[in-house]
């Protein structure tokens, strides 16, 4: 297994440490998929996590100059390691007046993730900065669990209310309960709705939009048009989780949608210029 | 104003109805009493006074003319109700109590009667949040008994002079002592020492110096402390004492439109220490 990229473009740079900072927010660990064309930053759903998952995926060519890589095998082109993305994150900090920055693939007392960047200084000579962020190698047995999140069979897609309203409204809920009811209809309405003994409270979003998917059921007048367009389909989360989502956002993205799967998933979608980030938060009971 | 879209119905049930285009000039003052989570809302058709109060000892009271909101009906004479003022507060900020100029957050709050939530509508760049908070029975606030002709001390004076001693306070003195004769002294007792600031008549932070005999009182300073948070909002406060050594403290509040509200904050003094004649 090889990999060895370099970025040169100061603006690339700050992109993609901004998103590994994001990344950082989002989740304590998780999975670095690298094939020739891509970087996937991936969660899988597990209980541990409370059963949100979450996938990013990022085109190399919009952040390196140069990228090499050689898989696991010829067949299978690809590396699988599990990361701390915080610690990418910071060191990748470090860096960010580099003339370049070359991330590799190395062992040293076990694996790492080699950031190595040659620093502007006062004197003649640059001063050279290595990190080494230790990962491991996630092993082919495992690589089915980390595969791309196919798209829900969902009831509702909408497009999200501003993100920084939504956080200052789930900020100020989250003291009042745990739980949230998110719900939106194809109408282009949203509530944020809590409930508890001592309050309930509703902020409603409209004129949001709903994004039209093109998919085979709406194309030919199938399931979805016949759907009530102020019917809400509603799912009941763990406020802590949708609070995270919110806070790991730094960047308006330019595209932010919604898919609501009844009393089931929410699957939320964020796009921007050269990277995609989904996220999915479960019901709870 | 989106929200007076309710319909007329609904409006009819409503035994009070108030709104302000800014929700700052209620929330900022409730922030300045809000020491304990329950408060008790007391509104006549003068308007409203919101009170707090804590062991018995220290009572705080927010009062908001009904000319200060832009919409104030009230169908009893009297209306009394108690909620959680923690809730009521961050439902008053649930758009995140911007500061920035510019934004505002519109209010409307409504009460049906005994039994019913208080009913609030806040509403920010065209986002639209309802919040319905429980109401409990009121408790009877404790008439402290303080009226003008009982005072024994009186001092005016600007804000800004007392703001630099509170922030500094020392919170390991167990007592705040408050001392006037022709100079306002507060003084603490802490574990590395006592501190003293002096206010004399003369200064020109001064509006007003009426002693009529020497006092000197001590308050817990846990009672006292949170009474900083309205005396950072105030531009004038007021400090008497009256025969018993009780203390009540005026502040007069500017809101974000230039209105004028009032803060005040009675505390008992301590008993163990005897006053000076």
């Amino acid at each position: 297994m090889k990999f060895r990229g370099k970025i040169i473009d100061v603006a690339c740079l700050n992109h993609f440490s901004r998103v590994i900072t994001t990344i950082s927010k989002l989740t304590k660990t998780c999975v670095m998929r690298l094939t020739p064309d891509n970087l996937f930053f991936v969660l899988s759903g597990k209980v541990t996590n409370g059963g949100v998952s979450m996938w990013c995926e990022l085109h190399q060519a919009n952040f390196f100059d140069e990228f090499q890589m050689e898989g696991v095998s010829s067949e299978f082109n690809e590396i699988c390691l599990e990361v701390t993305p915080e610690n990418l994150s910071r060191a990748l900090k470090t860096v960010q007046n580099a003339k370049s920055v070359k991330v590799k693939l190395t062992k040293k007392h076990c694996p790492c993730l080699t950031v190595a960047a040659e620093l502007p200084s006062l004197s003649s000579n640059s001063r050279v900065v290595t990190h080494d962020v230790p990962v491991e190698v996630v092993p082919r047995s495992l690589w089915h669990e980390f595969k791309e999140p196919s798209m829900p069979d969902f009831d509702v897609s909408i497009y999200l209310p501003p993100l920084k309203t939504m956080k200052n409204v789930v900020d100020r809920m989250k003291n009042l309960s745990n739980f949230l009811v998110m719900e939106a209809n194809l109408s282009g309405e949203m509530n944020l709705k809590i409930e508890t003994d001592l309050v309930s409270v509703t902020t409603h979003f409209k004129d949001l939009g709903n994004p039209s998917w093109g998919d085979a059921a709406s194309q030919d007048g199938g399931a979805s048009q016949s759907r009530d367009p102020e019917a809400m389909a509603e799912v009941r989360v763990d406020i802590r989780k949708l609070q995270q989502f919110l806070v790991g956002q730094q960047v308006n993205p330019s595209k932010a949608m919604c898919n609501i799967v009844h009393q089931s998933v929410v699957h939320l979608i964020l796009l921007h210029d050269d990277v995609s980030l989904q996220y999915f938060i479960p019901a709870v009971a | 104003m989106p929200l007076s879209t309710q319909s007329q119905g609904e409006d009819e049930q409503y035994i009070l109805v108030t709104s302000l285009d800014n929700a700052r000039n209620l929330s900022n003052l409730l922030k300045a009493i809000s020491f304990k989570d329950h408060a008790v809302f007391t509104t006549t058709p003068n308007g409203l006074k919101v009170t707090v109060e804590d062991c018995k000892c220290v009572q705080a009271n927010a009062f908001i003319q009904a000319d200060i909101f832009q919409e104030f009906t009230i169908k009893e004479d009297l209306i009394t109700f108690q909620v959680n003022l923690t809730v009521l507060l961050d439902c008053l900020n649930i758009f995140g109590g911007s500061t920035s100029a510019g934004i505002s957050t519109a209010l409307r709050m409504c009460y049906k009667g005994y039994g019913y939530p208080l009913t609030l509508f806040l509403e920010e760049g065209g986002v639209v949040t309802v919040c319905k908070i429980n109401t409990e029975e009121p408790e009877e606030p404790i008439d402290f008994d303080f009226c003008s002709s009982n005072v024994t001390n009186k001092v005016i004076l600007q804000s800004e002079s007392l703001k630099e001693a509170f922030s500094e306070l020392d919170l390991t003195s167990e007592m705040l002592q408050i001392t006037i004769i022709y100079f306002l002294e507060l003084s603490t007792f802490g574990s590395s020492g006592s501190a003293h600031y002096d206010y004399s008549k003369d200064s020109d932070m001064m509006e007003l110096f009426r002693c009529k005999e020497t006092q000197t009182n001590r308050y817990k300073m846990s009672l006292l402390k949170p009474s900083t948070k309205a005396l950072t909002l105030s531009c004038k406060v007021s400090v008497r004492t009256d025969s018993r050594g009780f203390l009540s403290l005026q502040y007069l509040v500017r809101n974000d439109d230039g209105q004028i509200c009032f803060v005040e904050y009675f505390c008992c003094p301590d008993e163990e220490v005897e006053e000076d004649s």
